[in-house]
């Protein structure tokens, strides 16, 4: 690429923009001229026009399309073969229990290791340096992390020189190097302590931040009643942060139903680790089996809808009380 | 104060013009290589263009993207085509999807017969011209040609090709020790079987990691011992699903590997137990040899550029060097020579004269010397000269892919459908050497097998 090049390429970006300013100014403009009759229909509408055009283009037709292949084989057939495939191939089977373990160990065990590392800086000194070291992991992303990671498990057999850290602690103190990823089911759970890294720094300061928000003057009262440190907390500040602590967890289910980055760099569902989102992936685009991975997408979706209707459901009650 | 109304100004300024200085730094000006004194020649059959652009992806990267533009820049200097390739590791995955949505460059280097059965599937692929068709007809044999079809309808030539089956070893541990180059099957498992008797170290050494195709050296092993031991037909039944995965055949082949990949006693030279299989990366798996650790490595003929990791040619690999190949022997020692092998296909997604252009002369015997000539691949096309090839081996393998006599057939994954060739096989190996029976193994893959 010459210089001409980059600098056409700038001015493209630069028009593109002006364009789209143009498209927006217009669009305004018109709106504010609308007819008085039912000027704020035709305010609704344009304001929410855009939006909902990419909400349709983006996620609505390819939600339904992707609900439509899962019923179809390669040559477009209606078919149910594409769940009777999920739920009976063993290694489909692995790939739901494996999402299974990680839905039931990432969440809990983050929130509850930033809980009590939220609670234990609290108004400490040096609080914002140890939320800070805490807090890092989440600025790196998943296949950083996993790069990372996999470098901490990495295996070298016998005499040869340990590059990976975990085994080189292994081997100084006289053990034998473990294949840690290779190895089934310890492979998964070595996973999910990546996404536990990644994800404590979310709930601690999530609920940090919550903690704070806890009245001072019922904790002193609970103190004048002769309360211990850990009855204070279970009974005044844990109901005081119940509805962060709903968000935090469900947010963390979520992201990690959807966990793919992180199984993909490291083992890529190798070695039975293999999780739906990554199992799509690899059926939809490697295996060119769309059907089977619009049916993993599909079932993706449906577990993912109880949990952010409960969240829904959560917030509007908090709204309502408030 | 002054100052700081100035500053509010200046930090952004100073930022947005470091920033756009870095930027031309990155692009480097690059001047238009001189078209100077080029023979036009071979290319006036291909007419001129005014502008014209043709854009290609493929997989290929690194050095061997490097040489495959530089095998066609006298192409585009005397048609002015000018040829845009962008290589991709994610190429195979995303094919499908950019045809889809009309985004496919113009030419897509596919790697695989399978892959290609599913573009032209759906619609995107344009046949090959005429004269692509008659450069096929003329340089390539039966075979090759039916590997770029689909349903009747011839869409690609090939392009490269290397060859699968070689069994990499060191000519001087075999001249000390007098070990002799089997001629059959069995003679390599009475010499693996001598090696390891002899205690000094493991027979073969094997790596079957490659990221998330882990696995795959594994199914070349399979595949040569099918086409070995049931022969051809056999093959092609196979790999077509006209008998299933599970066929005792199949079985019989999985289990003559075992022997060396299942045992404890022949793997994993210089590296471990058989466990480490699966950990032990395929392009350093066979560096052991060099030390003296192992004495016979299985892999294809593109091994070659791997023994000298950090380039050079510190490692000789020739029939009187530190390394060379041999290809596993048959069967029996009067059956015809048989091997596998790969290649690529480009196929195309634009119609448009300077397209087909572009295919035509990919297609030709001038291309393919050309390319060869810059080293490191060879083709089966029959008009390369095999002395343009870079190595000993590759003239070998050129010749090898060249006599008639020989029985070709492409790397059976390839010729399945994704779901099996690129899925379940691999990970049905990964499997398979991590303990489970071959007869579990190959069900598994039975039942992956898509219905339609």
């Amino acid at each position: 690429m010459t210089t001409a090049d980059l600098l056409g390429k700038i001015l493209q970006v630069v028009m593109g923009l002006a364009i789209f300013a143009a498209v927006v100014g217009l669009l305004i403009f018109f709106i504010d001229k609308a007819p008085k009759k039912g000027r704020d229909y035709w305010q609704l509408a344009g304001f929410l026009a855009p939006a909902l055009i990419f909400l349709i283009i983006g996620l609505i037709y390819p939600a339904i399309r992707t609900s439509l292949l899962a019923f179809q084989d390669n040559s477009g057939n209606w078919t149910l073969d594409n769940f009777i495939w999920t739920f009976t191939q063993p290694t489909a089977i692995r790939t739901l229990i494996n999402t299974i373990i990680w839905v039931l160990f990432v969440p809990t065990i983050s929130t509850i290791i930033g809980l009590a590392y939220a609670v234990f800086i609290d108004r400490s000194r040096g609080e914002k340096f140890y939320k800070v070291i805490l807090f890092m992991p989440i600025a790196i992303s998943f296949v950083g992390a996993g790069v990372i990671w996999r470098f901490v498990y990495e295996y070298r057999s016998g005499d040869r020189e340990q590059i990976g850290l975990l085994n080189a602690i292994v081997v100084a103190f006289g053990g034998e190097p473990v294949q840690w990823m290779q190895t089934d089911p310890i492979n998964t759970f070595l996973l999910i302590v990546v996404m536990i890294w990644i994800q404590t720094g979310f709930a601690m300061v999530l609920l940090s931040a919550a903690i704070k928000g806890v009245p001072t003057e019922q904790i002193e009262a609970a103190q004048l009643d002769g309360t211990n440190a850990w009855q204070r907390f279970v009974n005044v500040t844990v109901p005081g942060i119940r509805g962060s602590l709903v968000v935090v967890l469900t947010t963390i289910s979520i992201a990690t139903l959807k966990v793919f980055d992180i199984v993909r760099t490291m083992t890529a569902g190798n070695f039975n680790t293999s999780v739906i989102a990554n199992e799509m992936y690899t059926q939809a685009f490697r295996a060119s089996e769309v059907g089977r991975g619009s049916a993993l997408a599909l079932i993706l979706f449906v577990l993912v809808l109880p949990i952010v209707i409960y969240n829904i459901n959560v917030l509007r009650k908090q709204r309502e009380i408030r | 104060m002054r100052l700081t109304r100035h500053r509010r100004w200046l930090v952004p300024a100073a930022a947005a013009a470091a920033v756009g200085l870095a930027l031309t730094g990155c692009t480097g000006d690059i001047a238009d290589q001189e078209a100077g004194d080029v023979d036009c020649g071979p290319y006036e059959d291909y007419g001129t263009f005014d502008g014209a652009e043709v854009t290609i992806g493929g997989t290929i990267l690194d050095l061997e993207a490097d040489r495959l533009v530089e095998s066609w820049s006298d192409f585009e200097n005397c048609t002015g085509i000018t040829i845009d390739y962008q290589g991709s590791s994610e190429f195979e995955a995303q094919i499908a999807v950019l045809a889809e949505g009309g985004n496919a460059p113009d030419i897509g280097i596919v790697p695989q017969p399978g892959l290609l059965a599913r573009l032209a599937q759906g619609g995107w692929l344009i046949p090959a011209s005429e004269a692509v068709e008659a450069n096929v007809d003329e340089f390539w044999s039966e075979d090759w040609k039916q590997y770029g079809t689909y349903d009747g309808t011839f869409y690609a030539a090939p392009l490269m090709a290397s060859i699968k089956g070689y069994v990499w070893y060191s000519p001087a541990e075999f001249e000390e020790k007098g070990y002799e180059i089997p001629k059959t099957l069995d003679e390599l498992k009475e010499l693996s079987e001598t090696i390891a008797a002899e205690g000094e170290h493991k027979p073969w050494c094997v790596g079957l990691e490659s990221g998330d195709a882990t696995g795959w050296p594994g199914t070349d092993w399979i595949e040569d011992y099918v086409l070995r031991l049931s022969g051809p037909e056999v093959y092609d039944q196979w790999v077509t699903h006209e008998i299933p995965f599970n066929d005792p055949q199949i079985v019989a082949a999985f289990d003559a590997v075992g022997e060396y990949l299942k045992s404890d006693d022949m793997v994993n030279g210089g590296i471990g137990d058989v466990s480490t299989l699966v950990t032990e990366a395929f392009q350093t798996a066979g560096l052991p040899i060099i030390d003296g650790e192992c004495s016979l490595h299985h892999q294809a003929s593109f091994y070659e550029t791997f023994w000298n990791p950090e380039g050079g040619d510190d490692v000789k690999v020739a029939s009187d060097g530190d390394v060379f190949g041999f290809l596993l022997p048959p069967a029996n020692a009067d059956d015809p020579q048989a091997v596998t092998g790969g290649g690529e296909f480009p196929v195309a997604f634009r119609d448009a004269e300077e397209v087909e252009a572009v295919r035509a002369y990919l297609s030709s015997d001038t291309w393919a010397n050309n390319r060869v000539s810059l080293g490191g691949v060879i083709s089966a096309n029959t008009g390369v000269d095999p002395e343009n090839a870079s190595s000993e081996l590759l003239v070998q393998s050129i010749e090898i892919l060249q006599d008639p006599e020989t029985t070709f057939r492409f790397d059976g994954s390839d010729l399945m459908p994704g779901a099996v060739g690129a899925d379940s096989f691999w990970k049905g190996i990964v499997s398979w050497v991590s303990g489970s029976s071959t007869q579990e193994v190959v069900d598994t893959i039975e039942a992956s097998w898509p219905t339609s």
